[in-house]
């Protein structure tokens, strides 16, 4: 038996290893490693704060969504030995492969920023990156009485690029339904040099900040948390005074990436932007987040990745030359706060712009425009999402490459390769 | 994209300034955009914008991190040489796209 093993059993590990099982040829076996028995719903943890979603809806056992018929180890992985093909798991299992697959995803450090991970962490200062960070946030927001609040980016690249900005909208919603709204001063704080830096999303966005009485602190980088006097302060000297501080820590790879001795520095995977092999060996390829390439990180990017990846792996196993197709295609719906939403749709070298989707002239959806039709699709999307995306079914009228109609696009732009 | 005059050359660029084509770059150029910033290069602001380009030319895209373990300067320093949202200064003075997040 040949044996291809992915590491990771997280959105993009799932779905490989569902898209692999129906099109592998018979003499291969399947197996996916996960450190954690539980899958999440990892869009869910931007309600969960605001008490918006439920436990049960956004955590599921990881096995429910792994067929039978590929095996699933449970264990941390220590290191992979590329020499040798082989991957060893802190309890002491060694796993050998053929192909190896590497989607061990990309995890918050907040002990990476100053004075961050200390006595106030989880009390005054929190993330709503991980389950617990966003359940014990929920719990502290119930009983907030108001104060200032300040959403944080301390550096790029993030998972979901868009998250905090949604949190600071959904965070204008909840304390206006909750009537203490003038009791809470809320700032967005970025390194980037504002909260929209597309310029087709400044035009059509730039306005949502002002309208929620939402301030902004731009260009803004983190050198440490001053937690005696309630401040951030970044290496410029400017200070952002806070009461309670939402903040998503520096996003890293997984350390085992490091261990292995693979990863840049930030335990990414170096990989080919359009083929998803890595740079490491010819038989490791990665997926989603765990990679080094320029595209969001995020659940649509995986799943795109995966259909390509899928077709890659099958190529490499029959000795053929592997498609350069992968674009950096996202698609992304982004909650504004008040039963509204936007949607994006772009790739490595074409900014979201304006258009509907998924149909030309039709929609239903529109782009870069904020509608109520808009966030039911997001709210549908969590049963697609456990129903569909993570089984490797294809999306009805969702490619893979980024489709040009429906779109207002100014003028054809060079996809680079 | 609009056009700009640097060093009595045509430059394009885009609304905000940042070269769109970094071929168009060189040295006189990057001297009069850094005066429009208010800075003054000196040779340790060539070494830093030679280690960013170099970066942009290998597709890794451009932090304070990476500034920050260049071996070139440290955080701080590169703060004192292009004050006031260092990145973004120091990739338009070196030609490169300003760094940018999905929208």
């Amino acid at each position: 038996m040949k044996k291809l093993l992915i590491l990771g059993a997280g959105t993009s590990g799932t779905i490989m290893a569902n898209h692999l099982l129906k099109v592998l040829p018979k003499e291969w076996e399947i197996s996916i490693v996960d450190q954690d028995e539980t899958h999440y719903y990892q869009p869910g943890f931007l309600y969960l704060p605001f008490d918006l979603i439920k436990r049960k809806q956004i955590r599921k056992p990881t096995e429910k969504f792994i067929p039978e018929e590929i095996h699933l180890v449970h264990g941390t992985i220590d290191r992979i030995d590329k020499e040798h093909d082989q991957v060893f798991l802190e309890n002491g299992i060694v796993l050998n492969y053929d192909v190896l697959i590497i989607a061990t995803g990309t995890h918050i450090a907040p002990e990476e920023i100053e004075g961050m991970l200390g006595e106030q962490w989880q009390k005054s200062i929190f993330d709503f990156y991980t389950y617990t960070g966003a359940r014990n946030l929920r719990n502290k927001l119930r009983m907030w009485p108001g104060g200032k609040l300040v959403v944080h980016i301390a550096e790029m690249p993030i998972k979901c690029p868009v998250a905090p900005l949604e949190f600071s909208f959904l965070a204008d919603s909840y304390f206006l339904n909750k009537g203490i709204r003038e009791k809470v001063d809320i700032t967005y704080v970025t390194p980037l040099s504002g909260a929209f830096t597309k310029p087709k999303a400044t035009e059509a966005l730039g306005h949502l900040l002002e309208q929620k009485n939402i301030k902004l602190v731009p260009d803004f980088n983190i050198e440490r948390v001053d937690t005696e006097n309630n401040k951030i302060i970044d290496y410029g000297g400017q200070e952002v005074e806070y009461d309670l501080l939402v903040t998503v820590p520096t996003n890293m790879g997984d350390e085992m990436v490091a261990r292995s001795g693979m990863g840049d520095d930030l335990n990414y995977v170096p990989t080919d932007r359009n083929t998803l092999q890595t740079k490491i060996k010819d038989n490791i390829f990665a997926i989603g987040d765990a990679t080094d390439l320029p595209a969001s990180k995020a659940g649509s990017v995986a799943h795109f990745e995966s259909e390509i990846l899928t077709e890659n792996i099958l190529r490499f196993i029959e000795g053929k030359e592997l498609k350069k197709e992968f674009d950096g295609h996202a698609n992304c719906f982004v909650e504004t706060g008040h039963g509204k939403a936007l949607l994006i749709d772009f790739n490595y070298t074409q900014e979201p712009v304006r258009g509907v989707f998924p149909f030309a002239g039709v929609g239903p959806l529109s782009l870069l425009k904020e509608t109520h039709m808009n966030h039911l699709g997001k709210m549908a999307f969590r049963w697609v999402y456990w129903n569909m995306l993570l089984q490797g079914k294809h999306i009805p009228f969702v490619t893979p490459t980024m489709s040009m109609t429906g779109k207002e696009i100014d003028e054809p732009e060079r996809i680079e390769s | 994209m609009s056009e700009r005059t640097y060093a009595e050359t045509k430059i394009d660029c885009n609304e905000e300034g940042y070269l769109t084509d970094l071929k168009q770059w060189n040295k006189a150029v990057a001297t009069e955009i850094a005066a429009e910033e208010g800075i003054e290069l000196l040779p340790k602001h060539w070494e830093v914008l030679d280690f960013i380009q170099d970066q942009y030319k290998n597709d890794i895209p451009l932090t304070i991190r990476k500034i920050g373990k260049s071996g070139v300067v440290d955080i701080k320093t590169f703060y004192q040489l292009f004050p006031g949202g260092p990145l973004k200064k120091a990739s338009r003075i070196a030609g490169i796209p300003k760094p940018v997040s999905c929208i």
